[in-house]
């Protein structure tokens, strides 16, 4: 029953950082070092909590020390653990990331302070115990992302900018709503707790129904499931490319979290309805989302609509249940976040170079950066799910838990998916480094060391998590445990009795 | 009295969705206060409304108000304050670089180059 420190650091230390360059005043390159700095620690942090999770089970923090019902409590499962230290490794690369492209204006005006309290926030959601508590991290990191998807100040950023925050803003809004029901019929808010007492509800089927509706509502705007996707490919177009790159990665797989939190551990009494409505949300994202992919030849959108499809994948192997289909999701989820993070690097890249965006518009670049194009086709494999690289084992698994519940249809759409994922990346890997040459002399000659430092450095790490994949399997199944046998989640509860 | 502030909260998510669909930038933004203002009223009403009682759980004390609900209202609405400020200026911003509040005008994606 004491704080423990270590569990409550991912917070502290984004926190503090952007806290000390506020201080520090409009001093870019202060803002680097401090901002590199932290990137690191937070890995080391994360590395460490990884460590202590897989040797002594779940950790808990009270917070104040309140038992643990009444207070506010963290608690980082296996799940929580990965998810935070993927967050900080694309933090880290994101930040690099950001050195040489982000522009100086924004690096004066705080873009540091933001990314960093935007990861307070992602790291908190992703660790806390209580579910109000996640709806104030939820705000935390979604205030963040407005004065980023905003900062800057151009027109389009406005634009899209302000239907981001308003689509956000009444998601929200039904986010204390359904925390309103939830409350009323649970009377409790530790999520935990709440597992517990829903195990001998006896009241209305219909009302938790509702409720897992609401929430649904809530997490699939953020996650940008079927059909609440529509604010998701023009928003996040405007922004610049790191910050692309941090929504695409982190921001949608937080509303992936929650729904696969709360469907694992609230609504479980009425599982026929709400998982096949998941079920089917999901697929219906994955085809809305592979025909958005074949149909756009501009870069930006091609990557923006794989996230689509990703969430769908994923959706489809937590609406499962089972313990195969929940260790496949993990598998993906994780794999998503650091690919999605590299394309987008990788696209940025390109785009930085020459100027546009518009794949058909490019050609032959392979000559000058041989190096790029072949990781960007790496990239595009592990993204597809191609053997021995990342996305093969999460696809694998979630595709055979489809076929052990017999559906047959989700596993082929999942499978066929993959193909369109295919096309859709080699497609621009075909045009901008094959094909005839482009004019070269209109490249822009800007510095990419960094760039192409952080965009490689994240595509080898997920080679790296395919080629360990085996080594690996122990902490996912850890991971997935706390989803298909929420008892597991909650037994910090009943052990403390 | 619950039904009376569940139907006034009713009310007032009714109204915000009107102004919310409406075109201009400010009739929006009073939505979404409105909007918040009554799902923060049926938070309230979720623990339940009793008068005249204090939040505190004591043995010698058989009928006690939830203090939590309320509790949680404090922070939706701070929260809820900040996001109207920063929206507020966000509109103001919009209005000096586009030139219109009219959110008709705002349709469509320009390309970059």
């Amino acid at each position: 029953m004491t704080t423990n420190i270590l569990a409550l650091l991912p917070i502290l230390i984004p926190l503090f950082s952007g806290i000390i360059m506020l201080f520090m005043g409009k001093r870019p390159v202060r803002h680097r070092v401090v901002s590199g700095i932290t990137g690191l620690l937070m890995m080391l942090a994360a590395a460490f909590i990884v460590a202590h999770v897989f040797q002594n089970g779940t950790m808990v923090t009270y917070i104040g020390d309140w038992m643990a019902p009444f207070g506010i409590n963290l608690v980082i499962d296996m799940a929580s653990a990965l998810l935070l230290l993927t967050t900080s490794v694309i933090t880290f690369a994101v930040i690099v990331y950001s050195f040489q492209s982000i522009g100086i204006e924004r690096e004066k005006y705080y873009y540091y302070v933001m990314v960093m309290f935007m990861i307070t926030g992602v790291n908190g959601a992703f660790s806390t115990g209580d579910i109000f508590n996640m709806f104030v991290f939820f705000e935390v990191f979604l205030l963040s992302s407005y004065v980023l998807i905003t900062l800057g100040g151009k027109k389009i950023q406005l634009q899209e900018g302000f239907k981001y925050l308003l689509v956000n803003l009444i998601s929200s809004n039904f986010f204390v709503l359904g925390l309103a029901y939830l409350y009323s019929v649970t009377g409790s808010l530790n999520m935990a707790d709440i597992y517990l007492k829903l195990e001998n509800y006896d009241g209305s089927l219909v009302i938790m129904t509702i409720i897992a509706v609401v929430f649904l509502f809530v997490f699939a705007t953020k996650a940008g499931l079927f059909p609440l996707y529509f604010w998701l490919p023009g928003s996040y177009y405007a922004p610049p490319m790191p910050v692309i790159a941090l929504f695409g990665a982190l921001l949608t797989k937080v509303g992936v979290y929650a729904i696969a939190r709360t469907y694992s551990l609230f609504f479980i009494g009425n599982e026929a309805f709400t998982h096949q409505a998941l079920l089917l949300l999901a697929l219906l994202t994955i085809v809305l989302g592979s025909v958005g992919a074949l149909a756009y030849t501009d870069m930006k959108n091609i990557i923006i609509y794989n996230i689509l499809i990703a969430v769908g994948v994923i959706i489809v192997g937590f609406s499962m249940m089972d313990e195969i289909g929940t260790i496949g999701a993990m598998y993906y989820l994780i794999h998503d976040m650091i690919i999605k993070a590299a394309l987008f690097m990788l696209v940025g890249f390109i785009i930085y170079r020459t100027g546009k965006a518009d794949s058909e518009r490019l050609g032959g670049l392979i000559k000058r950066h041989p190096v790029a194009g072949w990781m960007f086709l790496v990239a595009g494999f592990a993204l597809a799910g191609v053997p021995p690289l990342s996305g093969f084992y999460g696809k694998f698994f979630i595709v055979q838990s489809t076929f052990d519940n017999d559906h047959y249809i989700a596993g082929l759409i999942v499978l066929i998916s993959s193909l369109a994922v295919l096309i859709s990346v080699v497609r621009i890997f075909m045009n901008v480094f094959w094909r005839g040459d482009m004019d070269f002399s209109t490249l822009k000659p800007i510095k990419t060391d960094k760039l192409l430092f952080a965009s490689i450095g994240l595509v080898i790490v997920s080679v790296v998590f395919g080629l360990a994949a085996d080594l690996l399997y122990p902490f996912f199944e850890m991971a997935a445990s706390s989803f298909h046998d929420p008892a597991s989640y909650a037994s910090y509860l009943t052990e403390v009795e | 009295m619950e039904l009376i502030t569940i139907i006034l909260s009713g009310i007032l998510i009714g109204a915000s969705v009107y102004l919310m669909l409406s075109k201009s930038l400010i009739r929006i933004i009073i939505g979404t206060a409105l909007l918040s203002h009554g799902v923060h009223l049926m938070l309230l009403t979720m623990g339940q409304l009793k008068r005249g009682n204090v939040p505190v759980l004591d043995p010698e004390v058989s009928s006690y108000t939830d203090p939590l609900p309320q509790a949680m209202i404090l922070t939706a609405i701070v929260i809820a304050f900040a996001l109207t400020a920063y929206i507020l200026v966000l509109a103001l911003r919009m209005y000096k670089e586009i030139g219109t509040d009219n959110v008709e005008e705002m349709k469509g994606v320009p390309h970059d180059d």
